[in-house]
């Protein structure tokens, strides 16, 4: 009999149909008996002192039922804490209200409330509340905000420096000395809005009788928001409740804990209604986290064969107003730490300097970090070869850790799992026909067509992570995660997960695993997650860690579920339990075969608990909390090919071709998927995104007529294939790819157009790639 | 995302919009497909006291060949002209602009005298219009007026338009035979509005220009009609090389529109680019 195995099998997801059914129950969908809505008046300055709130006018409105400045929230709402304190830093943490007191630091931040009996009712009277200011000058800048003279943003931190952080290894300057090529490179990998298609929103729900706060909320980490809100609104633990419902993407811009889920909390507790609270869009690009936002000053010191021998970089990073939740850790852990990439570069010196600016506040959005170092670290190698006249795949190779060196610890100290790099980059070679495609290229640039193609072989630190870890570099929190699987008695089984899955599949994939290691059938397994009141306590989804660290957990469990099985199995069989195998569904008796029990034969005897043996509890049940022994580092070969028009700048995509290694997969489907997703962002910043602010501090990307997500018809058809290199350290040899598509892509394709632009001797453009910025550099080139 | 509160009128017919807007006044406003109203009311960069719907007018959307004009009421949607076996047998430009506008969505919704009336000066049917010379009718308490294209757009978000007027048809003249034409943007990546739109229109008598027709869009703050460019051509045989000296032409002496996207100088690059592509798709069409 052929048994199709449901691990690896590329079943749809089964999250979808309620999804494209419009079945699905987001926050916003939550209505509540007497519940009322709330408006956040924001301020329109990036950089302000406050004379005077009055909400007197707004109060009056009809179907007005509160509203509240910052000084009713004064000792009944703590400030807003981060939880990356990243050491050895000297970093500084400032206060931040969850409505301005007195001074207001980006436009956006939040000033008052408004609570009404309909949206359209708050909706009128936040335009009557009065805000009087002194405008003070602004920076949204990050070097600006390092001068002397510009203005200071909050007391306490000079020259608006949060934080200096240094990773260093080996010995940089003799690299430097006796380099053969050295190579100078100031590069920006500019801001970028994360875009959930859905917003953020939340209901709170506040019982007087009880002291019972509940809250459903946009969360990618329920628990860690319980945690975070059960401080900042001095509500017991026990007594709040998170809930996040169908959750519509965050990408990381649903980590944070934001003021404004604190403030609509302190709106029901003090009225005694539900309130609800929802994003407009426009709302969203000022008041959601915002991503990556560097500028870097980078070296590069190579022999002539191509050997890659240091890389030393000051980077400034963006942190905007406030630190938001994880902001200190992304570009520091996150990023300088991946500075080597799939490279054996031995001498690393990387500071960063984490900047306040008027701006919103930057926070991890998919990738944190990674993206910018993979950025960097090839573009540098990119130059470097031609530089040295070699083929960039050359230099890739001659650089790569080679296969057999693995665990690998590289020289900024952490130690990548498992890797074959050469092999996922030859799979990419043949895809694409490499030698082929030069002689293309050749025949297009003696046409006067400008074709290319840009190379990115990359690794990238997720499964985060093992919780000494998490500590030794200041994260307030840990990073295991729990499962619990229970079998009812009929057989089916309920998984409850400590991740928050929010678009990625789980639902699926968690069921695949659990269906493979228990024999059920998928149909007959229901995964749920998202409520701090029934799911074990668990870190959340973000670092592409969900199947990475929650899938380990949910194999432990498995296995605990099949070892408490056989016990019962054995004495229901009379048999010894080492006599006992299980197998796809059926425990059985050694060279008996038919001496069987299905295992939901065996889960209704476990909870009739008739007939058990000697101690052994009844229920069959199993609860695992996986703390990883290490990250996992998945890795991958992209390429892109362009043709970029000479005349407009635009770069047209011509094929793109993906070559990941997530360790094994659980629904190649899935995976896709998730490749697709990221690579349309990563192509988005490399083209088309970038969050623009002006000189006073205005976002003047603030919609989406302006700020360029891309569509379907901007993007290439994309190639995705896999190579496998399993973790040695995951129970299933998992790795992670939630991320990958986004850290690998946006620097094939500026190599790309690079590439392209060859024959006029161009060696840089920032990105975005821009048709008015490509044109300008093509222009530059041909002297015009 | 929520409007200010406003009052909300469905008309029936013409002359029942016209009486409800001298009865409501300036501080009402026509919606039609309301692709470019309602964002701008939910933004309450818009707050009209009252809404006229004209969308629900049945008389006001139609496609009709009369004789060698072809007359499109006012609500006629995009997508309707986009798909018009009519439009895209006799007036084939105005089709390829209708069809570049925005995504599926906004073509069902979109209509083409709300599209004029608001005058968007990235917009693509000015252009086309312009290079067709349409007439555009005008009805209001004095009765029909017709007005030309080139008269039209006066400004930015502006036109000829008087307060208490309704655009109620455009006007196609049908391009005689022997005639190609273009229309090529280059749009927005993130709005989809042209940054720079060309439409070509070319008439050809023994292998030459009898007439040549230029407009673009989203270059300044009106579209406009580039008669240096349009005299280039005249007289002379479309080759690539008349056209490409023509094309240089464009866009000269014009104040170009600049934003964070796309500088002046990029617009009036640009400018020159779309004309000559436009212009060789035209005259390869010419026949």
């Amino acid at each position: 009999m052929a048994v199709t195995r449901v691990f690896g099998a590329r079943i749809k997801r089964r999250e979808d149909p309620r999804l494209i059914t419009g079945t699905a129950t987001y926050t916003d969908d939550i209505v509540i008996p007497g519940m009322c809505y709330t408006v956040i008046v924001r301020s329109p300055y990036a950089h302000a002192r406050i004379k005077r709130i009055d909400v007197e006018r707004a109060r009056k409105h009809p179907g007005v039922v509160a509203a509240f400045t910052g000084k009713d929230l004064e000792g009944k709402v703590n400030p807003i804490p981060c939880a990356w304190l990243i050491p050895g830093s000297d970093l500084k943490t400032p206060p931040h209200p969850a409505l301005a007191v007195d001074r207001v630091r980006y436009v956006g931040e939040g000033v008052a409330v408004v609570v009404a009996t309909s949206r359209h009712a708050a909706a009128d009277a936040a335009s009557l509340v009065e805000v009087e200011v002194e405008p003070l000058p602004a920076v949204v800048n990050q070097e600006k905000a390092m001068q002397p003279g510009a203005p200071q943003i909050h007391d306490g931190v000079p020259n608006n420096v949060a934080f200096h952080w240094k990773v260093s290894s080996g010995d940089v300057g003799r690299a430097f000395q006796e380099a053969d090529v050295v190579i100078r490179q100031r590069m920006v990998n500019h801001r970028l809005i994360p875009n959930a298609m859905e917003p953020r929103s939340c209901v709170a729900a506040y019982n007087r009788g009880s002291g019972d706060l509940t809250i459903w909320m946009t969360s990618q980490n329920p628990h860690i928001h319980r945690v975070l809100l059960s401080g900042i609104l001095g509500i017991p633990e026990h007594r709040l409740r998170i809930i996040a419902p169908e959750v519509g993407g965050g990408f990381g811009s649903k980590i944070p804990c934001y003021a404004d889920e604190a403030v609509v909390a302190f709106c029901a507790m003090q009225t005694g209604h539900p309130v609800k609270w929802g994003e407009d869009r426009r709302e969203n690009y000022l008041a959601t986290a915002h991503g990556r936002d560097h500028i870097v000053d980078l070296e590069v010191a190579a022999k002539k064969d191509g050997t890659i021998t240091a890389i030393r970089g000051t980077c400034y990073a963006n942190l905007g107003a406030y630190l938001s939740t994880a902001a200190p850790g992304v570009p520091t852990i996150l990023h300088g730490l991946m500075m080597c990439g799939p490279y054996t570069i031995p001498n690393i010196d990387y500071e960063v300097y984490g900047i306040f600016t008027n701006t919103t506040p930057v926070d991890a959005y998919r990738g944190a970090g990674r993206p910018e170092a993979t950025y960097y670290v090839e573009r540098l190698v990119d130059m470097v070869a031609r530089k040295l006249n070699m083929d960039p795949v050359e230099v890739r190779r001659k650089n790569f850790i080679p296969k057999d060196k693995f665990p690998y610890t590289v020289a900024t100290g952490i130690t990548y799992d498992s890797g074959d790099y050469e092999a996922s980059l030859e799979t990419l070679l043949r895809i694409i026909d490499y030698p082929n495609f030069r002689k293309e290229q050749e025949k297009a640039w003696k046409e006067g067509r400008y074709l290319g193609i840009g190379f990115s072989t990359y690794v990238e630190i997720c499964g985060l992570g093992p919780s000494q870890v998490a500590g030794a570099v200041g994260f307030q929190g840990a990073l295991w995660e729990s499962a619990l699987v229970r079998v009812h008695p009929t057989g089916k089984v309920t998984v409850l997960t400590g991740a928050s899955p929010h678009g990625q599949g789980e639902e699926t994939t968690f069921a695949q695993i659990v269906s493979e290691e228990l024999g059920i059938p998928i149909e007959d397994i229901e995964v749920l997650h998202g409520d701090t009141e029934m799911i074990p306590m668990g870190w959340g989804t973000y670092g592409s860690r969900t199947t990475a660290v929650g899938g380990a957990a949910l194999f432990v469990a498995c296995r605990r579920i099949v070892e408490k099985g056989k016990k019962l199995a054995a004495h229901l069989l009379e048999a010894s339990e080492q006599d006992i195998l299980f197998e796809g569904g059926r425990f059985f008796v050694k060279g008996a075969p038919d001496r069987a029990k299905t295992i939901q034969e065996v889960a209704l005897q476990a909870y009739l608990a008739w007939n058990l043996p000697a101690g052994f509890e009844p229920a069959l049940e199993a609860t695992a909390f996986y703390d990883p022994p290490n990250f996992t580092y998945p890795f991958g070969a992209h390429a892109c090919i362009v043709e970029v028009d000479p005349e407009t700048g635009t770069v047209k995509i011509r094929r793109y071709v993906a070559v990941d290694d997530c360790g094994r997969v659980v629904n190649p489907l899935i995976v896709d998927g998730q490749v697709h997703g990221g690579l349309a962002q990563g192509i988005g910043q490399a083209l088309y995104e970038y969050a623009y602010y002006d000189d006073f501090g205005q976002l003047l990307t603030g919609s989406m007529s302006d700020y360029a997500v891309p569509k379907a018809s901007q993007l290439p058809p994309f190639e995705t294939a896999r190579t496998e290199t399993p973790s040695p350290h995951h129970p299933l040899g998992l790795k992670g790819v939630g991320e990958t598509g986004t850290i690998a892509s946006t620097p094939a394709v500026a190599n790309a157009v690079v590439d392209a632009l060859q024959p006029l001797g161009i060696h840089h453009i920032d990105i975005p790639l821009t048709p008015p910025r490509v044109l300008a550099a093509i222009r530059q080139a041909q002297g015009r | 995302m929520i409007p200010a509160a406003f009052e909300y009128y469905a008309p029936a017919t013409v002359e029942e919009a016209l009486q409800l807007l001298r009865e409501l006044g300036p501080e009402a406003k026509l919606l039609a497909g309301g692709h470019s109203l309602l964002p701008m009311m939910k933004l309450r960069l818009s707050t009209p006291k009252a809404l006229v719907d004209i969308g629900r007018i049945p008389d006001l959307r139609y496609i009709r060949e009369e004789g060698n004009t072809l007359a499109i009421g006012a609500t006629t949607t995009h997508w309707m002209i986009e798909s018009s076996e009519v439009v895209r047998n006799r007036v084939p430009l105005l089709a390829e602009a209708a069809g570049r506008i925005g995504d599926v969505q906004v073509r069902n919704m979109g209509t083409i005298g709300g599209s004029l009336a608001h005058a968007d000066p990235a917009a693509d049917y000015p252009a086309a219009i312009l290079a067709l010379e349409a007439e555009i009718v005008a009805q209001g308490p004095r009765g029909k007026r017709s007005i030309p294209a080139a008269e039209f757009f006066k400004g930015l978000f502006t036109t000829a338009l008087e307060p208490d007027e309704l655009l109620v048809e455009v006007r196609i003249p049908v391009p005689v035979e022997k005639s190609g034409a273009a229309y090529l943007k280059f749009p927005h990546p993130a709005s989809g509005f042209a940054v720079v739109g060309c439409a070509a229109l070319l008439t050809l008598d023994g292998g030459r220009c009898q007439k040549a027709r230029v407009a673009f869009t989203g270059v300044t703050e009106k579209a406009f009609r580039d008669r240096a460019v349009e005299d280039a051509l005249t007289g002379k045989a479309p080759d690539e090389k008349t056209i490409a000296s023509a094309s240089q032409k464009a866009a000269e002496g014009v104040e170009p529109l600049s934003d964070i996207f796309a500088s002046a100088e990029y617009r009036k690059h640009l400018a020159k680019v779309f004309a000559r592509r436009a212009l060789m798709a035209a005259a390869s069409r010419a026949h």
